[in-house]
């Protein structure tokens, strides 16, 4: 067979660690709208960041010289589930903690590190990633936005779009075009370290269908690099920003997004209503929780172990994606209850989570660029 | 895998995948017992592989037996071979000794026990006409019938599998408290659980045969394969093969290390369930007329799933199951709950 899922136990030290978080997250979030926390991973919020940074629970399994706490990715792993259960507004340091520090630990200048690593770890500073561009989706190897050597550093010009907060964030981390030509494809693209307040740099906030603003386009003039912009290998960037991407396809933030309306299906079911559909409905979505919790924990414990279970990871995200988009659907089907946002707390955890969903299929890779990727593990490509 | 499962599952495989071949299925069709496949298993020691548990100081656990039952689905094994290891465990663990012969596994809730004896109907066991024993659990009792004198009346599923009610009228019996833990549902449990992880091993062959078609059928000039809506179909196949595996095998794991077994046990059904719906519904597209046809093999793994997702209880009903446990903690309970569930005891 073409993948293996070993079942994975979670040590103690794992199991004790869940009692603190959960003590913690009871008071940081209490009095918290349901509706807020059905925004799980978009929720933006800076005090709740430092708080969470505080208990040393950001950059967790860093080097303590570097502000991180030396703990296991599975004590991580079990950290973020609660906070992700409990729906707390993790995006201000999410980037940071999950992508931009480990890449920086792996790759970044040892100023780098010590400069930027302690401050993502207190939750006082943000990252947002610069992946997509204006005409430039799925087929992110042909980014169009360049940096050229200039005066021993380098000067960017382009454009990056639907950067996650990187209109409240500090930094970027993008993906750009250092040599060569478009056609060259994955050579001649480097990752670039963006001071997102540096002259140069124009950051517009786009109007989601929430009405909120979560993401960004990101306008590059002239922008002047340092020569340490570049991180890791100058035109290695395409084979970096794929390791990255198979370190968050099988998180819990993959199956966990619409944790709320499950919740609101099983407190309505618990006052008495909605009757046998209803109930059916909550045992058969609770065995996919079951299920997909233990796919995703043997990949942590396969990446713990050195391992790197890409297809796997691309099977648990596609399976965790249509999930979580699975459930608003249900509570449509099992209740009937109109989405809104001025209604009762199943109304406006419904009205949240319909229209976050078609997100949940396209964030860090579209469901079709997953398939793409397990059709090849699966020796089809 | 640990070492163990490595050797049992070269074991199985050596043992089925030469013998199980399309004659056989075919022919054991027709309800017969394939007593030379029976007796190799029996040499290699398969059927009693839990009669002496871990739990009791054996070597095999309920990990092993997943392997075993997967593999039994994966070839399709026409032979009441998950049942046999079940009920040994089960006999094992209530202090009952395990007679000669060959024993099978029903679900109970058709018993009536009343000291010695027992009367009332097993449904669908499988194998039944075959059977010298059958164990089941009922009035929390571990109960070993024999099948010599009660009234057989044969059955069949949609895969030609016997599935006999077995008629007893006062029939004596040996009977032992259930093991500490397990209630009068453990017979229908262990049941659903096997059929779990058949159900996954039935689906894994789906996958298989399904990749190798598309592999090698060439339509418009090239391989089926090739084209983008089939791949997206086969990954889709590759995930609910992927989750199925992973649904029955924590609930096996859940009996080896103590986890919330009923959850467990419950959620496999669930969960493998749905996927053998959908994962033969998929299979049957990719492989087109060829797989619809009775000489391709593709039948024995689908024609199985259909039936045995209905066995020992249907998706809807191991889903009330849940909501039973879950609704009671309250939405504010939910997660606090899967995580205590799916938690080794400390």
């Amino acid at each position: 067979m073409n993948f293996r899922f070993e079942p994975l136990s979670l040590p103690p030290e794992a199991e004790n660690l869940r009692c603190e978080v959960r003590e913690f997250l009871t008071e940081a979030l209490r009095g918290m709208p349901v509706e807020r926390r059905a925004d799980t991973w978009t929720g933006f919020d800076a005090t709740f960041s430092k708080a969470l940074g505080a208990r040393g629970w950001i950059g967790m399994t860093w080097p303590k010289q570097f502000g991180g706490g030396e703990r296991s990715a599975l004590e991580r792993y079990v950290m973020l589930e609660e906070v992700l259960a409990a729906g707390a507004p993790v995006a201000a340091h999410w980037f940071a903690d999950r992508q931009s520090g480990p890449l920086l630990l792996r790759y970044g200048t040892e100023e780098q590190r010590r400069e930027l690593l302690p401050g993502m770890a207190k939750g006082e500073v943000y990252f947002a990633v610069g992946m997509s561009e204006p005409n430039v989706g799925s087929d992110v190897a042909s980014v169009r936005s360049r940096a050229k050597p200039a005066d021993g550093g380098w000067v960017l010009n382009g454009a990056k779009i639907w950067s996650t907060f990187a209109h409240l964030s500090h930094y970027m981390i993008a993906l750009v075009r250092t040599s060569g030509e478009a056609k060259d494809r994955h050579a001649g693209l480097s990752q670039v370290l963006i001071d997102l307040s540096a002259p140069g740099v124009t950051v517009r906030p786009i109007t989601d269908i929430t009405g909120g603003e979560h993401f960004n386009e990101v306008i590059f003039e002239d922008v002047r690099l340092p020569a340490s912009a570049v991180i890791g290998r100058e035109g290695d960037g395409w084979n970096q920003v794929m390791a990255e991407l198979a370190y968050e396809r099988s998180g819990p933030e993959r199956y966990l997004s619409s944790l709320q309306a499950l919740i609101q299906m099983v407190t309505v079911a618990a006052e008495g209503h909605g009757g046998d559909r209803l109930r059916v409905a909550i045992g058969k979505a609770m065995a996919h929780v079951a299920v997909l919790r233990q796919m995703s924990l043997s990949i942590a414990g396969q990446l713990q172990a050195g391992h790197a279970p890409n297809l796997e990871a691309s099977l648990v995200k596609d399976l965790g994606t249509s999930f979580e988009q699975s459930l608003p659907e249900m509570l449509h089907d099992v209740l009937g209850l109109e989405p809104s946002l001025s209604g009762g707390d199943a109304e406006r955890v419904h009205a949240n989570l319909l229209q976050l969903a078609p997100c949940f299929s396209l964030r860090g890779g579209t469901r079709e660029i997953l398939r793409g990727i397990i059709a090849r593990g699966l020796g089809l490509r | 895998m640990s070492e163990l499962g490595n050797i049992i599952e070269d074991m199985i495989q050596r043992l089925l995948v030469d013998s199980v071949d399309h004659t056989l299925l075919e022919r054991s069709e027709g309800g017969g017992w394939e007593g030379d496949l029976w007796s190799k298993l029996e040499e290699n020691g398969l059927p009693i592989m839990l009669a002496e548990p871990k739990e009791k100081g054996g070597e095999f656990g309920w990990r092993e037996a997943y392997l075993v039952a997967m593999a039994a689905g994966r070839h399709a094994l026409p032979l009441p071979l998950p049942e046999a290891i079940a009920a040994g465990w089960l006999l094992a663990m209530s202090g009952i000794e395990a007679p000669e012969g060959r024993l099978g596994l029903a679900a109970g809730d058709g018993l009536v026990v009343e000291g010695g004896s027992a009367r009332g109907r097993l449904s669908r066991v499988a194998w039944g006409r075959h059977l010298t024993h059958v164990v089941a659990t009922a009035c929390d009792q571990v109960v070993l019938l024999p099948v010599e004198g009660c009234a057989v009346v044969p059955g069949d599923n949609l895969a030609g599998e016997p599935r006999d009610d077995l008629v007893f009228a006062g029939v004596s019996i040996q009977s032992a408290p259930c093991p500490p833990g397990f209630g009068a549902e453990t017979s229908r449990q262990l049941g659903a659980l096997l059929r779990s992880a058949q159900m996954a091993g039935a689906i894994a062959t789906l996958l298989e045969r399904s990749l190798a078609y598309a592999g090698e059928r060439q339509q418009f000039g090239k391989l089926i394969g090739g084209f983008q809506a089939v791949q997206h179909m086969l990954a889709a196949l590759a995930e609910e093969s992927a989750a199925a595996a992973m649904a029955a095998e924590q609930a096996f794991v859940a009996l080896d290390v103590g986890r919330d077994k009923d959850f467990a046990i419950a959620a496999a059904k669930v969960r493998t369930g749905e996927a053998a719906g959908k994962a033969a519904s998929i299979a049957h597209q990719v492989l087109g007329a060829m797989g619809f046809a009775r000489e391709h093999p593709l039948h024995f793994a689908s024609r199985r799933l259909w039936s045995w997702r209905a066995e020992f209880g249907s998706e809807a009903e191991w889903a009330e199951r849940i909501a039973d446990i879950v609704i009671p903690r309250g939405g504010d309970g939910l997660w606090a709950f899967v995580t205590a569930a799916q938690a080794d005891p400390m």
